[in-house]
């Protein structure tokens, strides 16, 4: 069984059926990669699986517990982290407050009154993040406005900000959406690069198959709110029913 | 030292000073020059600055770190003010257990109307503050004179029980027998320095909010705090609960409002619905922003500000400005005093008003930011000088 089940998922909106019996099952420590056409239903199936839409029918389990229902603080708690389409950081805070923010949740739980400590003294929580930091080459910005950095430094301390929770489940939506290619490619350098050092699951919804070919172990393809067809990222450059779909001719040539 | 960073401590022994040293700061001129009704170092007047800073201090806690703005916190200064009065009616004039019952009153007001407010961000917290509180106001007003004595206002009667009240104690408000009237008035030359016990009690515990109010600063809270300003998605989605957090932002500056409440009773044993009503809400709203909100230093300045102008710019009146006026020829003196009065006496809203627009629009940091300026215009000259300020530049200043 997978680290995230979700099955016999319905989803209607009014006259349109945005997820159709959906069925998928995220293997533990892998790199999954969830794609399709505009209007397949990407994003409908990640706001159920974070909890933020109940699906009419059917159910997703995280590590046999059901996350719907849930708040994105408690499915936070699970182990599931989100990085968002466009970078959500603490804008107005410094680059390493905004590290430090995620180590304090893990250590002291959705909430704590601790108002009376100081930041300062925080030893523990301030070498952790510097040490956060060091990992993803920012520490000389650690005093930076976070707002000022670049789209693909804000992407990293993003990515950085769930890992410093180590999350069992990193979900990802268009990580790279928006960004110039050298950003790009430093971002599925760092992931790889996660993937090998941890033991982490990996899901992401991309556009780019850039992106996902480089990245995905397996890939599912969703057209009109159903999965098409799920495997290797070979199989599925090969499966005419995808090329059709979606991939278009110029896969069918990059594969002769 | 009291667990704070070099910068903070600076800041703390300066607002200390400023406080302690206040009857010489704020009397400045000679008691029989003309410029004496710009002295602001009479008891009263510095009791409404110590306390109104509290009520600024703390409300600054809630908008400058968490934004959310609330326009009921006038609510919680009455019903402290109200608990107060109604400590000296059933127990003694001993300000103690007023202070203490009008903290934990509003404490306890400000739970009920955030734990509902808070369900709503943005404009709408906001309306639904202003509604509580004129809620507030109209029933302290009318529905609840049996609590609240109407119109007339709270008071303390003579035939109130007084329990604690021994044949020798005093019928003023005191703190153990020392009167909070009492006054020593020093002399030197023709300058009078007021030492009230009343105003020293205010700033005291206006300096012991003013250190609590760093230590939320600079506390893990206070960071979640400024979180929840910046970014409630991140918040949210880092396993981070914003409610509790937001809530016991609300509750604390509405303990803050309620001491100042509370002080503002015993000072002057009297509680009127007005002390509830949205201008006053209002009020502590411009303190703040004009001070400099989420700054540490800015609500003290802001309600100084304001509390000085309310009280000497509206004691200017035609008569002051012809005395003023009078080296000039007759006609021009007429018209001087004419463009003059209309932004002095009853009219100094209208000055207040026009600098709060110019501070808002050239400072939106507010006086802070201003004083700000002016120091790195000071330190342009050394420019090794920057680096520090550089590193410091996003922690939420002085």
């Amino acid at each position: 069984m997978g680290i995230l089940e979700v099955r016999n998922v319905n989803k209607r909106f009014g006259g349109l059926q945005a997820l159709g019996d959906v069925n998928l099952s995220i293997e533990e420590n892998s790199v999954h990669a969830i794609i399709g056409p505009n209007g397949a239903g990407k994003s409908t199936l990640l706001n159920v699986l974070i909890g933020k839409l109940i699906p009419d029918t059917g159910s997703v389990m995280f590590d046999s517990q059901s996350v719907l229902g849930r708040k994105p603080f408690e499915i936070c708690q699970m182990g599931i982290s989100r990085v968002f389409q466009t970078p959500e950081i603490f804008g107005d805070l410094t680059v390493l407050e905004n590290m430090m923010i995620p180590i304090f949740a893990k250590r002291d739980g959705a909430f704590r009154m601790h108002a009376l400590e100081s930041t300062a003294h925080e030893a523990g929580i301030i070498e952790q993040a510097e040490a956060m930091l060091e990992s993803l080459n920012m520490a000389d910005q650690r005093h930076d406005h976070s707002a000022a950095m670049s789209r693909g430094n804000k992407r990293r301390l993003e990515i950085g900000m769930c890992l410093a929770q180590n999350p069992r489940l990193l979900l990802l939506d268009e990580p790279t959406a928006g960004m110039a290619r050298a950003d790009t490619n430093n971002t599925i350098d760092l992931l790889k690069q996660i993937n090998d050092e941890r033991d982490i699951t990996i899901a992401i919804i991309e556009h780019d198959m850039h992106v996902v070919f480089s990245l995905a172990e397996r890939i599912t393809v969703l057209a009109q709110g159903s999965p098409l067809v799920e495997g290797t990222p070979d199989y599925i450059k090969g499966h005419p029913k995808v090329r059709e779909a979606y991939l278009g001719e110029s896969a069918v040539g990059e594969t002769a | 030292m009291f667990g704070l960073g070099k910068h903070d401590l600076k800041i703390l022994i300066i607002v200390a000073i400023l406080a302690l040293l206040a009857p010489f700061i704020l009397n400045p001129f000679p008691a029989d020059s003309a410029m004496a009704q710009f002295n602001a170092g009479y008891p009263d007047l510095m009791q409404r600055f110590a306390i109104y800073g509290i009520f600024a201090i703390g409300f600054n806690i809630l908008f400058g770190l968490t934004g959310y703005l609330s326009f009921g916190h006038a609510a919680f200064l009455g019903v402290g003010s109200y608990a107060a009065v109604w400590m000296f009616k059933l127990l003694s004039m001993n300000v103690l257990p007023a202070i203490l019952l009008s903290v934990i009153v509003a404490g306890l007001f400000a739970l009920l109307i955030g734990f509902i407010s808070l369900r709503r961000s943005g404009i709408y917290f906001s309306i639904l503050t202003l509604a509580f509180a004129q809620m507030s106001f109209n029933l302290a007003y009318s529905v609840l004179t049996p609590l609240t004595n109407g119109e007339t206002g709270l008071q303390v009667y003579n035939d109130d029980p007084q329990i604690l009240m021994g044949p020798n104690s005093s019928t003023v408000t005191n703190l153990f027998g020392l009167e909070m009237r009492s006054t020593y008035t020093l002399h030197i030359g023709s300058w009078n320095f007021d030492f009230a016990v009343g105003y020293y009690l205010c700033a005291l515990i206006m300096l012991a909010m003013f250190y609590l109010s760093i230590r939320i600063f600079r506390s893990p809270f206070g960071m979640m705090l400024r979180a929840v300003k910046s970014n409630q998605t991140r918040m949210n989605y880092t396993g981070l609960n914003a409610r509790p957090y937001t809530l016991a932002a609300f509750v604390i500056s509405g303990m803050y409002a309620g001491l100042a409440g509370g002080l503002l009773a015993s000072m002057d044993p009297l509680a009127g619905a007005e002390r509830m009503q949205w201008t006053a809400s209002g009020e502590v709203v411009l303190m703040t922003i004009l001070g400099g909100a989420g700054t540490l230093i800015g609500p003290v300045l802001g309600s100084g500000f304001i509390k000085y102008f309310e009280n000497i710019f509206s004691k200017i009146n035609e008569n002051v400005l012809h005395e003023w006026f009078s080296f000039l020829p007759q006609g021009l003196e007429n018209i001087m005093v004419w463009m003059v009065s209309p932004f002095v006496g009853s009219g100094w809203h209208l000055t207040l008003g026009m600098l709060f627009m110019l501070i808002v629009i050239f400072l939106p940091g507010g006086l802070v930011q201003g004083g700000q300026k002016i120091m790195h215009l000071f330190r342009r000259d050394r420019p090794e000088d920057d680096k520090p300020g550089a590193a410091r530049q996003s922690t939420p200043a002085e």
